[in-house]
C-alpha cells in the first residue's frame, strides 16, 4: 500500500532495501494511480537510483525520490506546464533548483500536473486532464501545484517542489492535507522556473511534515548569480526545527477570517490558534486593511506579467506550431490552439491592462495597492512574530464546480495573494478536518523570517495529530 | 559661406550601435564573436528566449554606454531600469525586447560637426541600452517571401540607441554626423565598425509644411545620405503638387535607392512598456568620475594636439584623426621623421590609396613609410616614384627599399638628365620650332621624351625648367 | 468597458486568433473580471509610490566573461522546422 514517508523514513528504507527498490515502488504506485498527479515520469529515475545504490553517500537527499511541478525546467525530461503549447518541449538545461537537488543526491521521479502555466487554483485547466484530490476524488486538489500536493497525499512521492505565485503551493497543501512553504521573495533562484508573474512567484517545497520543508530549503535555497532577484543570505532552516513556541507572538488578521469563511473551517483555525496559546504562545488580533484590494491588484499584475512572459510561445523555436500563411498568422493560430481558455483570458486582460490608455488605470494602480499591502504587513510585524489564519476559506470544492466562473476561482486565493504582493514567507500546515476534508493553517512570517514560521509550525505539528491522518488506501 | 535651408529640412537620427567590443552579450555569457560562425551556435537559454531563462546585466555594457554618454557630453541618469518593449516578430525570441524607456542611461548631450556653413552643434536627446534581435534571412524578397530563416547568434547583443534632436539640415550633414559618431565610438574602443550590422540608422525627416516620416533599415552612412536625398525629393514633390506628407514609417531599399511605405497591420504597435521584473534598478552615476578618468583622448582633442605638437595643418590633422589607427600610425612615423612631410604623405596620399583599395592602415608598416619619407626628404626619389612605391606596397607587398631598388626608382644624377635633354633637343628640331612658334604642347612632348630616356626617374618639373631655359 | 472591437484589437496585439463569432462572449467575460478590478478605484493612491520590487536590490551586474553556448543541435533540438542550422518560419507578410 502507498504510504506517507518523510525524508528520514525514506532514507531509512533505502538503507534497508535500496534506492532502486524505493524508487521503483513509487513508480509502481504512480502507474496504478487514478488521481492523475503526474504529467511525465522520468525514464531515467531507476538508472539514477541504481547509481546511488552503487555510490552510497551521505548527501542530504541521497537516493530520495522527489516530484517536480511541471513548470520547473528539467534537462532531458519534458516540461510542459500542463499546456498543449509545450506538450513536446524538452528543456536543454536544468533549473537552478534541479541542479541543487541532483547535487544533494535526490532522484527526480517525475513531473507533476498543474493548472496550465500555473494559472488556476484547482488543477483542472491542464491539457492532460484534472488531478483529483486523494481525500475525495470528486474534489479538486487545489492549485496550481495540485499535482504535487495530490502526489504527496496519495503516497506517490515523499517530497515535491511546487511554485507559488498567489497561493499555488499553499492552496493545494491546504486542500490535500500536506505541508508547503512559499519562502521570502528572492530566497530560491527562479532560474529555470517558467515565469508566470516574475515579481510575485517563488518555488516552494512541499512535503508531509514540517521538518522535511526545512531540509528541502537547506538544499535549494541560496544565492544564484543567474537570477538578478536572488538574495545573498545564509540561513540554516533545519536549525529552526524547535518544538517550543513559548512566548512567540502571534497576530490573527481579522481580514483573513472574513465573512465568506466556512464556519467549520473558522472553528478549526481558532482551535489551532488556541492550541498555540496552550503551548505558550500569545496571540492578538491585528489588521491588514488592504486585504480586500489585494486580490484585484494581484490579478492585474499577474495577468500583465503573464501577457509578456507568454509572448515567447509563438511556434518558432520550440513547442506547438500551427501553420499559417505568414508568420503572424502562424503565431496567432499557434497561440489560439496551444493555450487553454483561462490562459488566453489572462493574456488578453494583461495585454489590455498594459495597453495605451489603460496602463495607469490598471497596472500602475495595482503597483500602488501593492505598496499599501506591503505597508500592512510591515505594520503588523512591528508587534508580532508570525500571523496565523486559514489558508483557504473552505475545504476543497468539487471538480467542475467553479470552472465556468473564473472569478469564483480567483476568489479562493484571497488569503494567499497578499503574501505574494508583500514578498513575505508563508506556510500551510494541516490543522484539522471539516467534512472529512483537510483544513490548512496558514502561518505568515516577516521577510527572511522563515525560522519563526518553521518553529511555530513544528511545535504545532509535534503537539497535534492532524498530520497523522491519511486518505483511504494510504498508509 | 552660408546655408539657407530654404525647404526647412529637419532631420533627426536614431543610431543603433552594437557594442561589439564587449566579450559577451548584454544579458548572457554568450560570446559576441559570432560573425564568421555557423548560425545558432552563439546562443543559450537566455538569448534564445527559452522558458525559465533569466537575464543578468553585463557590467561592462553599462560602463561602455556611460562612456559613450560622457564622450557625447551627456548627463548620466541618477537611477534607471530596463523595460520590456512588447511586440511580435520572429527575430525577437521572447516576444519582447529588453530596452529602456523613460529613464535612458544618458541624455542631453551635444556633438559639434562641420555643417553646411561652419560648425554645427547637434544635440543628443538620449542614448539607451537594449538588446539586439536575431537575424532574419528572407528566402526571396521580404514581401513575397517563401519563408524566413532565423539565426539567433546576434540575439542579445548589447545595443546602444543614440537619438539626436532634429538639428540636422541636409543629407550631407547627416553623413558627417554619422562619420563623427563612428569616429568617437572607435576611439572609445566600444565598437568595431568593420563588423556587419555594427551600426544601423533610422532617420526622421520633415520639410516645412509637411509631417515627419521615419526611414528604417539604413545600414551605411552613404545609405543614410542617399535615403535622405531620395526622401527629400519625394516630399518636395508631394508638397509642390499640394499633396500632404503623412506621418509614416518607410523602408529604405538599398538596391533601388528608394524609400517605400511600410504601412500594414503588422506594423501597428502598442509596445506596452513596463519595467522588466527580472532585473533590478541601476544606480551607477557614482561611477562617472572613474569612467571619466578612463576616457581616452577623443578626436577633437587629438586634432588640436597634433596641430600644436607637430605644427601640421588643420586639414591634415582632421584627415589623420578621422581614423584612430591612422592617427596612431602617423604619430609613430612622426616620431622618427619630419612630422609635416609625414602628415602630407599619410593624409594626402596614403589614406586615399587605402580608401581606393578598401584597405585599412593595417596593410602598411610604419618602417616603410619612415624610409619613404626619409628618401623624399633626402631627395633620393621623386614624388611620383614615392606614390608608385606606396601603390606597390599596397598591391603586392614587400618593403620600401626593395621596391625602390627593384624598380630602379632611385633618382638619376643631374648630368644624366642633362645628357638626355641634349639628345632629345638634338633629335626633335620640329618640336622646338613649334614651341618657339607658341605651341605650348610641344614642351610637354619634349619633357615626355626626356622622361622616356631616363625611364621616369627624372623629376619632370626640373626637366621642364631645363628644356625651357635651353630653347628660350 | 471592453467592446467587441477591443477584443479584436487586443487579440491581435496578443497574437491569439479569436473567431469573430466569439468576440462577444469574450467581451462579456473580460468585462465581468474588469468590473471586479474596478473596486481599486475606491482607494485613494495619489500619494502612494508603486512597488515594482519588494526588495531594494540595485546594480546586480555580472562581469563580461564568456560562458559556454549551446551547440547548434542543442539550440534546434526542440524545433521541427529548421533548415541548414536555421530556424525556419513562414514569410513575414
Amino acid at each position: 500500500m502507498p504510504e506517507w514517508m518523510s525524508i528520514r523514513d525514506t532514507k531509512h528504507k533505502i538503507d534497508n532495501l535500496s534506492a532502486e527498490e524505493v524508487t521503483s515502488s513509487y513508480l509502481d504506485t504512480i502507474e496504478k494511480s487514478s488521481i492523475n498527479a503526474f504529467t511525465n515520469i522520468n525514464k531515467k529515475a531507476i538508472e539514477d537510483a541504481k547509481y546511488y545504490d552503487k555510490n552510497q553517500s551521505d548527501l542530504p537527499l541521497a537516493g530520495v525520490p522527489i516530484s517536480i511541478k511541471d513548470n520547473i525546467s528539467t534537462k532531458g525530461i519534458p516540461t510542459t506546464c500542463s499546456s498543449r503549447m509545450l506538450e513536446n518541449y524538452i528543456p536543454p538545461f536544468n533549473a537552478h533548483v534541479i541542479e541543487k537537488l541532483y547535487e544533494a543526491g535526490a532522484i527526480i521521479i517525475g513531473k507533476t500536473n498543474m493548472d496550465e502555466f500555473a494559472m488556476g487554483g484547482s488543477t483542472e485547466t491542464c491539457c492532460g486532464g484534472t488531478t483529483f484530490n486523494p481525500w475525495d476524488t470528486s474534489r479538486v486538489p487545489g492549485g496550481s501545484s495540485g499535482g504535487s500536493a495530490a502526489a504527496l497525499a496519495a503516497g506517490e512521492s515523499p517530497i515535491s517542489l511546487g511554485s507559488d505565485t498567489g497561493g499555488s503551493v499553499r492552496s493545494p497543501a491546504s486542500y490535500c492535507g500536506v505541508v508547503a512553504m512559499k519562502p521570502t521573495y528572492g530566497t530560491i533562484s527562479r532560474y529555470g522556473l517558467i515565469s508566470y508573474s516574475n515579481s510575485l512567484e517563488q518555488i516552494g517545497p512541499m512535503a508531509t511534515c514540517v521538518e522535511d520543508i526545512a531540509h528541502i530549503m537547506d538544499v535549494i535555497a541560496g544565492y544564484d548569480n543567474r537570477d538578478s532577484t536572488s538574495i545573498k543570505r545564509d540561513i540554516n532552516y533545519s536549525d529552526a526545527i524547535i518544538n517550543d513556541s513559548e512566548g512567540m507572538k502571534i497576530g490573527v488578521p481579522t481580514e483573513l477570517i472574513s465573512d465568506g469563511i466556512n464556519p467549520k473551517v473558522e472553528k478549526i483555525v481558532w482551535d489551532a490558534i488556541h492550541k498555540m496559546e496552550d503551548l505558550g504562545a500569545i496571540w492578538k488580533e491585528v489588521s491588514l486593511p488592504t486585504t480586500k484590494y489585494a486580490l484585484p491588484a494581484y490579478y492585474i499584475l499577474a495577468m500583465s506579467d503573464a501577457s509578456s512572459n507568454l509572448a515567447r510561445f509563438d511556434g518558432t523555436r520550440y513547442g506547438l506550431r500551427v501553420e499559417g500563411n505568414n508568420w503572424h498568422v502562424m503565431a496567432s493560430k499557434t497561440r489560439a490552439q496551444g493555450f487553454g481558455d483561462e490562459v488566453k483570458r489572462r493574456i488578453l486582460l494583461g495585454t489590455y491592462a498594459l495597453s495605451a490608455g489603460y496602463h495607469d488605470k490598471y497596472y500602475v494602480k495595482a503597483l500602488k495597492v501593492r505598496t499599501l499591502v506591503k505597508n500592512d504587513f510591515d505594520r503588523a510585524f512591528n508587534d508580532v512574530d508570525v500571523l496565523m489564519g486559514p489558508t483557504m476559506a473552505d475545504i476543497a470544492f468539487k471538480v467542475g464546480e467553479k470552472i465556468e466562473d473564473p472569478l469564483s476561482i480567483y476568489m479562493t486565493d484571497i488569503n494567499n495573494v497578499p503574501v505574494n504582493l508583500a514578498g513575505v514567507p508563508s506556510m500551510s500546515i494541516p490543522c484539522g478536518f471539516a467534512d472529512k476534508m483537510p483544513v490548512g493553517l496558514q502561518i505568515i512570517g516577516n521577510t527572511f523570517d522563515e525560522s519563526s514560521i518553521l518553529r511555530c509550525a513544528y511545535t504545532f505539528e509535534q503537539n497535534t495529530n492532524h498530520h497523522r491522518k491519511r486518505p483511504d488506501g494510504v498508509n | 559661406m552660408s546655408y539657407s535651408n530654404t525647404d526647412g529640412i529637419m532631420i533627426g537620427l536614431e543610431i543603433h550601435v552594437q557594442l561589439n567590443r564587449l566579450k559577451t552579450k548584454m544579458f548572457c555569457g554568450c560570446s559576441t564573436q559570432y560573425h564568421s560562425s555557423p548560425p545558432n551556435t552563439h546562443v543559450c537559454p537566455v538569448c534564445l528566449g527559452l522558458p525559465g531563462a533569466l537575464p543578468v546585466i553585463n557590467q561592462k555594457a553599462v560602463e561602455s554606454a556611460m562612456k559613450v554618454g560622457l564622450a557625447l557630453n551627456c548627463e548620466i541618469v541618477e537611477q534607471t531600469q530596463f523595460h520590456r518593449k512588447n511586440y511580435y516578430y520572429p527575430d525577437l525570441p521572447k516576444g519582447y525586447q529588453v530596452s529602456q524607456f523613460d529613464y535612458p542611461i544618458v541624455s542631453n548631450g551635444k556633438v559639434a560637426i562641420e555643417g553646411e556653413d561652419g560648425e554645427l552643434v547637434i544635440r543628443i536627446r538620449r542614448a539607451h541600452m537594449e538588446e539586439d534581435p536575431g537575424k532574419l534571412i528572407h528566402m526571396g524578397s521580404i514581401d513575397k517571401s517563401k519563408g524566413t530563416l532565423i539565426d539567433y547568434n546576434r540575439s542579445g547583443m548589447a545595443l546602444l540607441e543614440i537619438v539626436t534632436e532634429p538639428d540636422i539640415r541636409s543629407p550631407k550633414e547627416a553623413r558627417r554626423f554619422l562619420d563623427k559618431l563612428r569616429n568617437i565610438l572607435e576611439y572609445l574602443d566600444v565598437f568595431d565598425s568593420d563588423l556587419e550590422g555594427a551600426m544601423r540608422v533610422d532617420a526622421n525627416i520633415s520639410l516645412q509644411g509637411g509631417d515627419r516620416t521615419e526611414i528604417k533599415n539604413i545600414s551605411s552612412h552613404k545609405g543614410a545620405e542617399r535615403a535622405l536625398l531620395y526622401e527629400i525629393m519625394r516630399q518636395k514633390n508631394l508638397l509642390r503638387r499640394g499633396e500632404i506628407v503623412t506621418m509614416e514609417t518607410r523602408h529604405f531599399d538599398e538596391a533601388r535607392g528608394v524609400t517605400t511605405s511600410m504601412r500594414s497591420k503588422e506594423e501597428e504597435h502598442d509596445y506596452r512598456y513596463f519595467p522588466e521584473p527580472d532585473l533590478v534598478p541601476l544606480r551607477v552615476k557614482d561611477r562617472t568620475e572613474k569612467l571619466l578618468q578612463e576616457l581616452p583622448e577623443l578626436p577633437d582633442a587629438k586634432k588640436e594636439r597634433l596641430i600644436s605638437q607637430y605644427s601640421i595643418s588643420d586639414m591634415h590633422a582632421k584627415a589623420l584623426v578621422s581614423n584612430l589607427k591612422i592617427a596612431n600610425f602617423y604619430e609613430e612615423v612622426a616620431s622618427e621623421v619630419n612630422p609635416k612631410v609625414a602628415a602630407t604623405w599619410i593624409a594626402d596620399v596614403l589614406k586615399g590609396e587605402l580608401n581606393y583599395r578598401d584597405l585599412t592602415i593595417d596593410a602598411c608598416k610604419v618602417e616603410d613609410i619612415v624610409q619613404l619619407v626619409t628618401m623624399i626628404m633626402e631627395n633620393k626619389i621623386t614624388d611620383r616614384s614615392a606614390v608608385e612605391v606606396i601603390r606597390t606596397l599596397l598591391d603586392s607587398g614587400g618593403n620600401c627599399m626593395e621596391i625602390v631598388e627593384k624598380k630602379g626608382l632611385v633618382k638619376v644624377e643631374d648630368n644624366v638628365v642633362e645628357q638626355a635633354v641634349d639628345d632629345v633637343l638634338g633629335e626633335n628640331k620640329n618640336a622646338i620650332n613649334d614651341y618657339l612658334n607658341g605651341k605650348e604642347q610641344s614642351l610637354n612632348f619634349l619633357v615626355g621624351q626626356v622622361m622616356k630616356k631616363t625611364r621616369g626617374r627624372a623629376d619632370p618639373m626640373i626637366v621642364r625648367d631645363i628644356i625651357a631655359n635651353r630653347i628660350k | 468597458m471592453i467592446t467587441e472591437e477591443d477584443v479584436e484589437r487586443i487579440s491581435w496585439l496578443a497574437r491569439i486568433e479569436i473567431d469573430s463569432s466569439k468576440s462577444k462572449e469574450y467581451a462579456e467575460q473580460l468585462n465581468s473580471i474588469l468590473d471586479y478590478f474596478q473596486q481599486l478605484e475606491e482607494l485613494d493612491t495619489s500619494d502612494i509610490e508603486p512597488t515594482y520590487h519588494v526588495d531594494d536590490l540595485v546594480n546586480v551586474l555580472r562581469s563580461d566573461d564568456i560562458k559556454p553556448s549551446f551547440t547548434q543541435e542543442e539550440a534546434l533540438e526542440n524545433c521541427e522546422n529548421k533548415k541548414d542550422g536555421y530556424f525556419k518560419v513562414p514569410g513575414i507578410m
